[in-house]
C-alpha cells in the first residue's frame, strides 16, 4: 500500500469531502428536478399557445355581419313563369340607392354594391321562389354583408392604416358607419357556416359540404376497418400456429404501423385510382385508403385486447365441451368487444384528422355541393383546412380556425367516447 | 334488376333460407328429436344461408370489376374500320370519350356518329348483360339453397363446414396486412422503375439541382426538369433535425420527470394533456406554424438585423418537434419503467441522489430503448407531410442556414401529384421515385428501431 499525503490525516476525514461536495451534489439535484419541471411545463405552454391562438383566431366566425335592406320586390320585375331569370342583383342594387341616394358616381356605386355579398341575390331568389305572395310588396331582409365589411366589424381591419393599403376605401368606411348609425348592421350567428358548402366567398364558405365528406369517408372506414381488424387480431391470437407465415404477417403489421402516411396515398393513387379505375375524389376511395391505414391500429388494440381476456375463461368453456370457434365467439369475444371498440374509435380519431393521403387521391377539389354519396366527388374537414389556410383573404384565416374548432370538437367527442368505454367496462381480472 | 334491390331481395332470400335450413334440420331429426343432430339445428340455418348469399354476390362481385372493360372493348369492335389504324394513346382518349357519352356525363364536342353508335351499342349489351346478371345470381341463390337443403340429414356435419368457412374469412382478413405491403412497393416501385428508364438513378441521388418544371414547348429554356435530389434530403434532414432538437431534450426531460419526480396525482393530470398533443391532426400543427410561428420568427429575426424567409425551416421544424414530443415522451416513458427497480435501489443504497442514478444508472440501462425511440421518431418526421406542405417552401434550397425556406420530400411529393397529371411524364414519376425512397427509409429506420426496442425488453424480462 502506498502512503497517501501523510501529514495531518486528523484534520481531513473522508466525511468531510462528503460533506463538503453534498451542497454541490443537492444544488445538481435541484436543477436536473427543475429543468425536468421545465421541460413539462413548456409543452403544456405550447400546447395551450396552440389552441388559444386557434380559439382566439377562430372564435369570431361563428358569428357574420348582416345587412337589413328594404327590397321592394315590384310586379313588373318578375315573370311568374320565369322566376329564377329575374334581376335580383338589380333589386338590391335598388334598396341599396336608396338607402344612399347621394351616390352618383359609377366607380362609387359599384363600392357601394361592394358591401352586401355576392351570394344575397340567391338568398332573395329563394325567398321568392318559397313565397310568391311577397311579390308586390315591400320587405327587410337581412342579407350577408361582404367579407371585408364582416373583418371591419369584427376589428380584424385597421381603420388608421393608410387609404390605399386598406381593403375598404373612406366612403365606403362612411356608409358602413351610416349604416351602423341606422342599425341596419347587426352580427348574428353565422348560419351559412354550418348549412353550405365551400365558396370563393369567405362570407359564403361553410363546412356542411366538408363533413359530409368526412363522414361518408369515416363510415366506409368503419365499416371495412372493424370487421376486418378483428377477424385478423381473432386469428392471430387464437388459431394461428407459430411459424413463418405468421411471423412475416406480424411484422408486416407492426411495419404498416409506422409507414408514413402520405406512402397509402400512393398506394391509394396506383392501386384504386390507377388501376381499378375508380373515380377520383370519392369517399370510396378515401375511406379504401384509410381503412388500410387505420387497420394496423385496430388490430394491435383488438389483439391486447383479447389477450387480456384470462385463460380460464377459455379452458372451462373448453371443458364443458364449446368447439374452439364456439369458444372464441360465444366467450372471449363478448369480454374483448369494448377493448377492440375503444382501439376502433382511436383509430377512426386518427383517421378523422389524417389529410395527407388525401391529398393523393384528389379530395382537394373544389366541391361546393355536398356529396350525396360514396361515389360523389367529395372533400374532408382536414383538406377543408388546408384549402381554406391557402387562401389570401383575410376572412378565411378566421373560418379555418373555427372549422379547426369544429374539427377538434369531433375529435374530442371521439377520444371521450373512447375514454368512457375504457372506463365502464374495463375488467381487471 | 337493379343493383340494390337484387341486394335486398338476396337479403330477404337468405332469411328464409336460415329458416328453411333450421326446420330442414328438425324435420330430418324425425321423432327422435334434434338431439340426434350432429350440430346445433342454427347451424345447418347458417350453413344454408352461407350458400345462399356467397354464389350471387360473387357473380355480382366479379361483374362489377370486369363489366366495363369487356363491355367498352364489345362497343369498339363495332367501330373496328374506324379504330384499326388508332394509336393506343388515341383509343385511350376514344374509351373514355364513350364512358363519358355512355354515363350522360357530357357529349364530347368530338363526338361523331360512329362514336354514338358504338355508345348505343354498348348501353344495350350492357342492358342485356345486367338482365342476364339478375336471373344468374337469383338462380344460383336458389341452386346453393336447394343443394345444402337436400344434403340435410342428422349425421352431416354443418357445424365443421360453417366453421372451416368462417375460418376461411378469419385468414384471409390477416393476410390483408401482406397485401397492403405488398401493393405499396409494388405501386412504388414499378413507377420508380419507369422513372429511373428516364432519369439515371445516379443523378437522382446526387445531383445537385431540383427543378421538375417540364417544360410546356419543346424548345423552352431548360425544356428538361433536372432531377437531382440532394437539396431535398437535405431539407428533409434539416427539418427533421430542428424537430428532433426540440423534441428530444423535451421529451425525455418529460418522461423522466413524469416516472421518477412526479406525484401520482401529478402524473394523472399531466399525462393526458401531453397525449392530446399527439392527437391534435397535423393539418392544424401545419396552419399554426404558418400563421403563428413563422411570422413570430421572422419579427424575431428582423428584430435582430437577420433576413429570416416567411418559410423558414426553423418554424416548420419547431412546430414538428412539438407534435413529436408526446411520441418520444411515451416511448421513454416506457422504457425507464421497464428498468428494474433493484437497480434503483442499489443505487440508492450507495448514498447517490435521485438524479445521480438517473444519469449515471438508469439512463445507461435503458439507453437502447431510448434510441430506438429516437429512431421511430425520426421516421416519423421524416414521414411527417402536412406541417411542412403548409409551413416550408417549395423551392430546393441547397443550404445549412435554417432561416431560409427548403424544401422535403413530402411536400415534393404533394406538389408533383396534386393537381392534374398526365401519368407517362418524368415529373408524376419522380414523386414515385422519391415515395419510394421514403418508403425504403422510414421501412430500414423501423425495423432497427423495433429491433432494439425488443432487444432491450427481452433483457429485462
Amino acid at each position: 500500500m502506498q502512503d497517501v499525503e501523510p501529514s495531518a490525516p486528523s484534520s481531513v476525514r473522508t466525511i468531510d469531502i462528503i460533506n463538503r461536495r453534498l451542497n454541490k451534489r443537492y444544488r445538481a439535484e435541484k436543477r436536473f428536478k427543475r429543468l425536468g419541471l421545465a421541460a413539462i411545463l413548456s409543452s403544456l405552454l405550447f400546447l395551450g399557445l396552440l389552441f388559444t391562438s386557434i380559439v382566439s383566431q377562430g372564435y369570431s366566425a361563428f358569428v357574420q355581419t348582416y345587412i337589413l335592406l328594404d327590397i321592394h320586390f315590384s310586379r313588373d320585375a318578375f315573370d311568374v313563369s320565369n322566376l329564377a331569370g329575374a334581376d335580383y342583383n338589380g333589386l338590391i342594387r335598388k334598396s341599396l340607392q336608396s338607402l344612399f341616394p347621394e351616390v352618383r358616381d359609377r366607380q362609387e356605386k359599384r363600392m357601394l354594391n361592394g358591401l352586401v355579398s355576392s351570394g344575397a341575390p340567391f338568398q332573395i331568389q329563394k325567398m321568392v321562389m318559397s313565397d310568391t305572395s311577397m311579390i308586390g310588396s315591400t320587405r327587410s331582409v337581412w342579407v350577408p354583408a361582404d367579407d371585408d365589411v364582416d373583418m371591419l366589424m369584427k376589428g380584424r381591419i385597421d381603420r388608421s392604416a393608410p387609404e390605399a393599403e386598406r381593403r375598404l376605401k373612406d366612403v365606403q368606411l362612411g356608409w358602413i358607419d351610416g349604416l351602423r348609425g341606422d342599425l341596419r348592421l347587426k352580427k348574428k350567428f353565422n348560419r351559412i357556416f354550418f348549412t353550405s358548402g365551400d365558396s370563393r366567398e369567405p362570407e359564403l364558405a361553410g363546412i356542411l359540404g366538408a363533413t359530409m365528406g368526412s363522414m361518408y369517408t369515416l363510415i366506409v372506414t368503419l365499416l371495412l376497418s372493424f370487421p376486418v381488424g378483428v377477424a385478423s387480431a381473432i386469428y392471430l391470437e387464437e388459431f394461428a400456429p407459430r411459424n413463418k407465415w405468421v411471423d412475416l404477417i406480424e411484422v408486416n403489421i407492426n411495419n404498416l404501423a409506422a409507414v408514413p402516411s402520405i406512402v397509402f396515398g400512393l398506394l391509394g393513387l396506383a392501386v384504386f385510382l390507377n388501376f381499378f379505375g375508380l373515380p377520383r375524389s370519392a369517399p370510396l376511395v378515401g375511406g379504401l385508403v384509410l381503412t388500410l391505414m387505420t387497420l394496423p391500429t385496430i388490430i394491435i388494440a383488438s389483439r391486447v385486447s383479447i389477450q387480456s381476456v384470462p385463460p380460464s375463461i377459455r379452458e372451462a368453456a373448453l371443458g364443458v365441451g364449446a368447439s374452439k370457434m364456439q369458444t372464441v365467439f360465444h366467450h372471449v369475444m363478448p369480454l374483448a368487444i369494448p377493448g377492440m371498440l375503444t382501439g376502433t374509435i382511436i383509430g377512426m380519431a386518427r383517421a378523422l384528422g389524417e389529410s395527407a393521403p388525401l391529398l393523393m387521391i384528389g379530395m382537394v377539389a373544389f366541391i361546393v355541393d355536398p356529396p350525396g354519396g360514396i361515389l360523389e366527388p367529395a372533400t374532408v374537414l382536414p383538406v377543408q383546412i388546408y384549402l381554406w389556410a391557402d387562401s389570401p383573404e383575410r376572412a378565411f384565416v378566421e373560418r379555418t380556425s373555427a372549422a379547426i374548432i369544429v374539427l377538434l370538437a369531433f375529435l374530442m367527442v371521439m377520444n371521450a367516447a373512447a375514454v368512457f368505454l375504457r372506463s365502464r367496462f374495463e375488467r381487471r381480472w | 334488376m337493379n343493383f340494390p334491390l337484387l341486394l335486398i331481395v338476396i337479403f330477404v332470400f337468405s332469411q328464409a333460407a336460415y329458416w328453411l335450413g333450421y326446420k330442414k334440420a328438425f324435420f330430418s331429426a324425425g321423432e327422435k328429436g334434434p338431439v340426434h343432430l350432429h350440430s346445433r339445428p342454427q347451424y345447418y340455418g347458417t350453413l344454408t344461408v352461407l350458400w345462399c348469399v356467397i354464389p350471387p354476390l360473387f357473380i355480382l362481385v366479379a361483374w362489377s370489376v370486369f363489366s366495363e372493360t369487356v363491355l367498352t372493348g364489345l362497343a369498339l369492335k363495332t367501330m373496328s374500320e374506324y379504330t384499326g389504324n388508332l394509336s393506343p394513346d388515341e383509343i385511350s382518349l376514344l374509351k373514355s370519350d364513350l364512358r363519358n357519352i355512355v354515363s350522360g356525363r357530357f357529349i364530347p364536342p368530338a363526338a361523331d356518329a360512329a362514336l354514338l353508335e358504338a355508345a348505343d351499342h354498348y348501353r344495350h349489351m350492357r342492358d342485356i348483360g345486367r338482365q342476364g346478371l339478375s336471373a344468374l345470381a337469383l338462380a344460383s341463390m336458389i341452386l346453393g339453397t336447394i343443394i345444402v337443403l337436400v344434403r340435410i340429414r342428422p349425421g352431416m356435419r354443418a357445424r365443421n363446414h360453417v366453421e372451416k368457412m368462417i375460418s376461411i374469412t378469419l385468414i384471409t382478413c390477416s393476410t390483408i396486412a401482406i397485401f397492403t405491403t405488398v401493393g405499396i412497393v409494388l405501386s412504388v416501385l414499378f413507377e420508380s422503375i419507369l422513372f429511373f428508364q428516364q432519369v439515371p438513378v445516379t443523378e437522382f441521388l446526387f445531383g445537385l439541382k431540383w427543378s421538375p418544371q417540364m417544360a410546356i414547348r419543346a424548345d423552352q429554356v431548360a425544356a428538361s426538369g433536372s432531377f437531382g435530389a440532394v437539396p431535398v434530403f437535405a431539407g428533409t434532414v434539416m427539418i427533421s433535425t430542428i424537430a428532433m432538437l426540440v423534441a428530444a431534450p423535451l421529451g425525455l426531460m418529460s418522461a423522466i420527470y413524469l416516472s421518477d419526480y412526479a406525484d401520482r396525482k401529478f402524473r394523472a393530470a399531466v399525462k393526458p394533456l401531453l397525449e392530446i398533443l399527439a392527437g391534435v391532426p397535423t393539418v392544424v400543427y401545419g396552419f399554426f406554424a404558418a400563421l403563428t410561428v413563422a411570422p413570430v420568427i421572422r419579427q424575431f429575426g428582423e428584430s435582430l438585423g437577420l433576413s429570416v424567409s416567411s418559410e423558414s425551416a426553423l418554424a416548420a421544424g419547431l412546430v414538428m418537434g412539438i407534435m413529436i414530443i408526446p411520441f418520444v415522451m411515451s416511448i421513454s416513458d416506457d422504457v425507464i419503467n421497464a428498468v428494474p427497480q433493484a437497480l434503483r435501489d442499489g443505487s440508492y443504497a450507495l448514498g447517490a441522489t435521485k438524479s445521480e442514478t438517473i444519469k449515471k444508472v438508469i439512463i445507461p440501462a435503458a439507453l437502447p430503448g431510448i434510441v430506438g425511440g429516437m429512431l421511430l421518431a425520426v421516421s416519423r418526421a421524416i414521414g411527417e407531410t402536412m406541417i411542412v406542405v403548409m409551413a416550408a417552401g417549395l423551392s430546393a434550397n441547397l443550404t445549412a442556414n435554417p432561416l431560409q425556406a427548403v424544401t422535403t420530400v413530402t411536400v415534393q411529393i404533394v406538389t408533383l401529384l396534386v393537381g392534374d397529371q398526365e401519368f407517362d411524364s418524368p415529373k408524376t414519376l419522380a414523386a414515385f421515385a422519391l415515395g419510394l425512397l421514403l418508403f425504403v427509409v422510414t421501412l430500414i429506420l423501423n425495423i432497427i428501431a423495433l429491433y432494439i426496442v425488443r432487444k432491450y425488453r427481452e433483457q429485462y424480462e
